[in-house]
């Protein structure tokens, strides 16, 4: 399965980025091969709607799950209607993020999160 | 002739000095325009009838699936990520999107209709003094205000000879630049203090930008400091008047009463503001600046539920 972290940086080491839509980096993990490669989010500098555009840039990019700290209303809206799984995790490496999302110690996020600090879900 | 009344600063008085130069100047040939369509409150002051409704908003995509083949064209166009291509499944969210119509222009399967999404709402009438008053109101929940503002200022031809004069919701952002663009005159009323001196340099700022002329009032003059009459003098920004801290203006404005009709003996204040105004535009440093409304899309849309 191939599986999208929100990071700060482009390496394993890179801590968990807790913003979905405008962290720094997509690193993106093959769950069964562990082989993986790391993609600068797109949307990091959207004027609006980095939560859709991230949703789509890493559905393109054929991720099945996804962890971050939070997912937006319109992220989860989007990431959601993709059949991309949501997963939360708090904080930590990417690394060891992987490994307690393989021992099913992560929660699947059901609902969507506050949204964003950049005024809220929509146009401005 | 437009005269835009803005603060930068919030709650120093844009609505006070507006309502009063509305009166000021003749009433039967102005029109107030009550631009803070997120806190319209000039109406407490005005108190018009309302007599005239209307619904207005964005044209939105719309997606028939059955001529769409998810080849992702919009989602790739679109400015503002309010169209997503998922699992062979378009989306569209509404709140993000602008109704710029890059996706129905760009979708080569025609698969994408232009529908309506209200907004808000336009609502116009007569005070009892005569001004023409309109405002835009913005439903709840709803998260943008230009096109409220846009549609406002298009909404009733100005005749020849007519003042409009247009309060400014407060700050610096899209709705504020939207309701000074295409006037002849910005006033932007401020407060002697440090907050109404930052807030000042940024509204001064902008309209520079926009290379109108401005002028300044103080208002509740007597408080704070002198950092604000220094920053005039240094920008070339005409002080125009002062109104001073005094509770019994307090009162009689909380009372909802205009300051012109709580204290007559500001009339020729205001009559005199409307003069410096006139000689100021006249001077001709921005009138050529009337800048072209942006794209309104709202042809078809105006009038969709018209109710006199």
């Amino acid at each position: 399965m191939k599986l999208a972290i929100s990071a700060d940086g482009p390496q394993l080491e890179a801590q968990l980025d807790a913003r979905f839509g405008r962290c720094a980096y997509f690193i993106f993990v093959d769950t069964e091969t562990h082989a993986w490669e790391a993609s600068p989010n797109p949307a990091i500098d959207a004027r609006g709607g980095a939560g859709t555009q991230a949703a789509q840039f890493i559905a393109n990019q054929g991720a099945q799950a996804v962890i971050s700290g939070h997912f937006g209303p319109n992220a989860f809206e989007a990431l959601d209607a993709a059949g991309i799984k949501m997963y939360a995790a708090a904080a930590g490496r990417v690394e060891s993020v992987v490994e307690e999302f393989s021992s099913g110690r992560l929660k699947k996020v059901t609902v969507p999160g506050a949204s964003g600090h950049h005024g809220g879900r929509g146009r401005h | 002739m437009i005269i835009a009344v803005a603060s930068g600063k919030g709650g120093t008085g844009k609505t006070t000095i507006a309502s009063s130069l509305a009166l000021a100047v003749s009433p039967a040939s102005t029109t107030f325009l009550d631009c803070d369509v997120e806190a319209p409150n000039a109406h407490f002051f005005l108190e018009p009838t309302f007599s005239q409704h209307e619904e207005v908003g964005l044209l939105i995509p719309q997606v028939d699936e059955e001529r769409c083949t998810a080849c992702g064209r919009c989602a790739e166009v679109c400015q503002y990520h309010a169209i997503v291509v998922l699992a062979g499944k378009v989306l569209v969210f509404p709140e993000l999107c602008h109704g710029c119509g890059s996706c129905t222009l760009n979708c080569p399967e025609d698969a994408i209709k232009e529908v309506p999404d209200v907004l808000g709402m336009l609502e116009g009438g007569r005070t009892a003094s005569g001004i023409y008053f309109a405002r835009g109101v913005l439903n709840i929940g709803e998260p943008m205000a230009v096109p409220i503002i846009r549609q406002l200022k298009a909404w009733q031809p100005v005749q020849d000879g007519e003042v409009v004069i247009r309060d400014v919701p407060p700050g610096t952002s899209c709705p504020v630049v939207e309701s000074i663009r295409g006037a002849d005159f910005v006033v932007l009323v401020t407060e002697p203090t440090p907050f109404g001196l930052h807030d000042l340099r940024l509204a001064a700022q902008l309209v520079r930008d926009l290379e109108l002329p401005a002028g300044v009032i103080v208002n509740r003059d007597g408080i704070g400091d002198r950092q604000v009459d220094d920053y005039c003098r240094e920008a070339g920004l005409p002080i125009m008047m002062r109104i001073p801290m005094d509770r019994r203006i307090a009162e009689a404005l909380a009372q909802g009463h205009l300051l012109v009709e709580a204290f007559p003996e500001y009339l020729p204040r205001f009559q005199d503001l409307y003069a410096q105004i006139r000689t100021l535009v006249e001077a001709g440093t921005g009138s050529e600046l009337q800048t072209q409304s942006t794209r309104i899309k709202m042809g078809s849309l105006q009038g969709i539920r018209q109710t006199e």
